[in-house]
C-alpha cells in the first residue's frame, strides 16, 4: 500500500475510537511532557549556569603574570623560556605576543590604584579600577544607573554605591553629572642627567642611550564626569579591579601612567622605562580553548591562572543531573508506551475480522504491518505534540513559580526552565519512536492472524 | 486445536476450466469451504499440488499467495464481510488501495463497478446503513472492481431472503457471461446450484462424489 493511502485508513481508523485513542495518546503526551519539562529544567539550570559564567568571566580569562624570580619558576612548575636565566617581564611586547595568540580575544592588564577623589570640600583616598569596554556586558551593569564609558578614554566614572555611602550623599542619583576630581601618583620617566651621560660616555662608550635613571613619582589631577552608578562588584568579585569603588576606561587609566607594584622592580632592572604590567587578564573566545591558549602563554614563560577545572567538573554535574531528571522522565514515557501497546493489542482484537478480510483481498503481512505501525506512529505524533505543549506549560508553571518563589524573598525572577527547539523535537521524536516500538509486537500480531479463522462466520 | 489430523479435504483431483460456472455441493463438514479456501489462497494443502493461472498456489509464499487474492481472485461471502468503518465506496475501493492503483484510476473503476451491481447512489452510506442485498451488492462490486480472472462465492446468498439471494445470483451469473469470469460456487442449496451453475461438483467426507449419479440431474 502506499504511505498516503496507509496514512488515510490509520486516521479513519483512529477516528472510529476517538475517546480511546484520545486517551492513549494523552498518556504519552503526559509522558513525554514529564521528560520534557525534566530536561527543560536541566537545560534551563544549565543556561543560568552558563550564562553566569560566561558573563562572570571565570572560565574564559586567564589571569597572566610574570615570575618574581627563577625560583619561584622552579618551585611552581613553570616552564622555562628558551632562553634566559631571568624570567621574562609582562611588558607590551609581551602583550602584543599573547593577541598574536589564536582564539585570544583581549589581553587587558588590571589596573587597580590608590587615589583620591575630591569633590567641593569632600574628599577621599579610594581604590579606583580601570575597566575595558568589554566590561559592558558584564552582569554588574544590568542595574547600571546612568550610561556607561561613552569612549575607552573618555574622563568618565562610575561609581560604585558603595562610595555614595561613604560619603553620606542622600540621593545618589544625583552625582550623575557632576564632576569630580581625582588625584593619582603618576610614573614619570627621568630625563638622562647631561653630566650623567657624558660620564656614561666614557665608561660605557656607544651604549648610553640605552641608559636610565629610571622615573619619579609625580602627584597628577584629573577632572572626571560622573555618568553610571553601579550596586554590585564587577567581574561577579572575582578580580581585584572588581574591589574598586570607581571605575574608569581601562585605556584611560593606561594612559594616565599611573605607577604600579612592578615598577619598583623595573626601575632596577635592566630593562629600560618600557611600562611593565603587574597582571594581564587575557579573555579566550570559547572556555573549551582556554586550557591550549594557557599552554602557550605558559611556554612564552609566564605564571598563568584560570578555573578550567571547575568548569569542567561543572559540565559533568549537568550531565549527571540531565540523566536523573531524564530517568524520572522516562518512567513516565514507559507507563504510557504500555498504555500503547495495550491499545493497540485490544485493537488487533476488536478488528480481527476486518484484518481477516483486508488479507483476504490481497493485503499482504507487510500491508497489515505497516497500516498498525501508521496508526502507532500517529498515536506517537498527536501524543508528542500534547506532550511538548504540556511540557512548555509545565516548564511555564516552573518558571512562574520560582520568580514568585524569588519575588517573595526580594530576589529577581531567574528563568530556571527552558524549552529550546531541539528539546520540542526531539520530544516529538522520542514519542513516535516509543509508540513505533511499542506498536511492535501488536502489529506482528495483526499481521500473522490467520485469515480463514477471522473471518470464519460467527 | 486438537493433535489429531482432521483431513477436510483428502485426495481430491478437480479441474475447473477457464470460465466455467462450477458449483461446490455437499453437507456441511463435506470440506467444500475448505476447497474454496485452498483456491483462494488462504489455506495451504499439506500435499497435492493446486495450480491457477498458471500459477502453482503451493509454490507461493505468503506475500505470493497475497498478490495473487489481490490480483487474480475475486471474493464473496455469506456474512459478505464488509468494513463496517469504511464507507461503501472506500469498500469497494480497498482492493485497488492494496494495488496500489492511481486515485482518479480507482473513482473511475470503484464508480463503474458499483453502477454495475446498482448501487451508484449509496456510495457514502456506511455499510450497517445498507439491506443484506444492498452489503452483498457492495460485496460484490468489491470482487470485481480489481477485474479478477476467477470469482470464488462461499455461499453467498445463505444470509439473504430468496428474493435477493436470486438477484444476487443472477449478478454472478452475468459477471461469468459477460465479463468471462470463472466461477466456484459454494453452496448447500441444490436448488440454487441446479438454477444458475453449469456443473456441479458433489462432496462429502473431503472428497469428490463422481459419477453420473452424483450429478444427478444437472443441466
Amino acid at each position: 500500500m502506499k504511505i498516503a493511502d496507509l496514512a488515510e485508513l490509520a486516521a479513519g481508523n483512529l477516528r472510529n475510537s476517538k475517546l480511546r485513542n484520545v486517551l492513549t495518546a494523552g498518556g504519552i503526551g503526559v509522558g513525554i511532557a514529564s521528560l520534557v519539562a525534566m530536561l527543560s529544567l536541566g537545560v534551563g539550570l544549565q543556561d543560568l549556569a552558563g550564562e553566569r559564567i560566561s558573563r562572570s568571566g571565570l572560565f574564559d580569562t586567564i589571569r597572566v603574570s610574570q615570575w618574581r624570580d627563577i625560583e619561584q619558576m622552579e618551585r611552581e612548575g613553570g616552564m622555562r623560556p628558551p632562553d634566559g636565566e631571568t624570567p621574562p617581564v609582562l611588558d607590551a611586547a609581551a602583550r602584543r605576543k599573547m593577541l598574536e595568540i589564536p582564539y585570544v580575544l583581549e589581553a587587558e592588564p588590571e589596573i587597580r590604584f590608590t587615589g583620591e577623589i575630591s569633590q567641593d570640600e569632600r574628599s577621599q583616598i579610594t581604590s579606583i579600577g580601570g575597566l575595558p569596554l568589554s566590561a559592558r556586558n558584564d552582569e554588574a551593569f544590568d542595574t547600571l544607573e546612568g550610561e556607561f564609558f561613552s569612549g575607552a578614554t573618555a574622563a568618565e566614572a562610575i561609581i560604585r554605591l558603595e562610595f555614595t555611602r561613604e560619603w553620606l550623599i542622600e540621593d545618589p542619583s544625583s552625582m550623575i553629572g557632576q564632576t569630580i576630581v581625582l588625584r593619582y601618583p603618576e610614573r614619570r620617566p627621568l630625563a638622562l642627567d647631561p653630566l650623567d651621560a657624558a660620564f656614561a660616555d666614557e665608561e660605557f662608550g656607544e651604549e648610553e642611550e640605552e641608559l636610565s635613571y629610571g622615573f619619579t613619582v609625580v602627584r597628577r589631577e584629573l577632572p572626571l564626569k560622573v555618568i553610571g552608578l553601579v550596586e554590585n562588584e564587577v567581574y561577579a568579585g572575582m578580580r581585584s579591579v572588581s574591589r574598586a569603588r570607581i571605575y574608569l576606561p581601562l585605556e584611560l587609566v593606561e594612559d594616565l601612567n599611573i605607577i604600579g607594584q612592578n615598577d619598583l622592580r623595573g626601575a632596577v632592572s635592566q630593562n629600560g622605562d618600557g611600562k611593565i604590567y603587574d597582571t594581564l587578564m587575557t579573555r579566550v573566545a570559547n572556555p573549551s580553548r582556554v586550557s591550549e591558549v594557557q599552554d602557550q602563554i605558559r611556554a612564552m614563560g609566564y605564571r598563568t591562572f584560570s578555573i578550567l577545572n571547575a568548569s569542567e567538573s561543572l559540565q559533568k554535574f549537568f550531565v549527571i543531573l540531565d540523566l536523573i531528571l531524564g530517568i524520572f522522565g522516562s518512567m513516565a514515557l514507559a507507563v504510557a508506551s504500555m498504555g500503547i501497546v495495550n491499545t493497540l493489542v485490544m485493537a488487533v482484537l476488536e478488528r480481527r475480522r476486518e484484518i481477516g478480510i483486508m488479507k483476504a483481498l490481497g493485503a499482504s503481512d507487510g500491508d497489515i504491518k505497516k497500516l498498525f505501525f501508521a496508526e502507532a506512529g500517529t498515536l506517537g505524533l498527536l501524543g508528542g505534540l500534547m506532550g511538548v505543549g504540556m511540557g512548555v506549560g509545565m516548564s511555564w508553571v516552573i518558571n512562574f513559580a520560582t520568580a514568585y518563589y524569588l519575588n517573595q524573598r526580594q530576589m529577581d525572577p531567574e528563568a530556571v526552565s527552558a524549552v529550546p527547539g531541539w528539546l520540542m523535537g526531539a520530544g516529538i521524536g522520542f514519542a513516535i519512536l516509543v509508540s513505533l516500538a511499542a506498536g511492535i509486537y501488536p502489529a506482528s500480531r495483526a499481521a500473522k492472524l490467520d485469515p480463514v479463522q477471522a473471518i470464519r462466520y460467527e | 486445536m486438537s493433535s489429531e489430523v482432521i483431513r477436510a479435504v483428502d485426495g481430491v483431483d478437480l479441474e475447473v476450466a477457464k470460465g466455467e460456472f462450477a458449483a461446490l455441493l455437499g453437507p456441511s463438514g463435506s470440506g467444500k469451504s475448505t476447497l474454496l479456501h485452498m483456491l483462494a489462497g488462504m489455506d495451504h494443502p499439506t500435499g497435492g499440488s493446486l495450480r491457477v493461472e498458471g500459477q502453482t498456489l503451493n509454490e507461493l509464499g505468503p506475500d505470493g499467495l497475497a498478490r495473487y487474492r489481490r490480483d487474480t481472485v475475486g471474493m464473496v461471502f455469506q456474512a459478505f464481510n464488509l468494513i463496517p468503518s469504511l464507507r461503501v465506496f472506500e469498500n469497494v475501493e480497498l482492493p485497488l488501495r492494496l494495488a496500489e492503483q492511481d486515485r482518479d484510476e480507482r473513482r473511475t473503476r470503484v464508480e463503474a463497478a458499483l453502477k454495475r451491481v446498482g448501487l451508484a447512489k449509496r456510495v457514502r452510506h456506511r455499510p450497517g446503513e445498507l439491506s443484506g442485498g444492498e452489503q452483498q451488492r457492495v460485496a460484490l462490486a468489491r470482487s470485481l472492481v480489481n477485474e479478477p480472472k476467477l470469482l470464488l462465492a462461499d455461499e453467498p446468498t445463505g444470509n439473504l431472503d430468496s428474493r435477493t439471494g436470486e438477484e444476487i445470483m443472477r449478478m454472478i451469473e452475468e459477471f461469468n457471461r459477460e465479463m468471462g469470469m470463472t466461477v466456484v460456487l459454494v453452496t448447500h442449496e441444490r436448488a440454487v446450484a441446479e438454477r444458475f451453475a453449469k456443473r456441479m461438483i458433489f462432496m462429502a467426507d473431503g472428497k469428490i462424489l463422481d459419477g453420473p449419479a452424483a450429478e444427478g440431474g444437472a443441466g
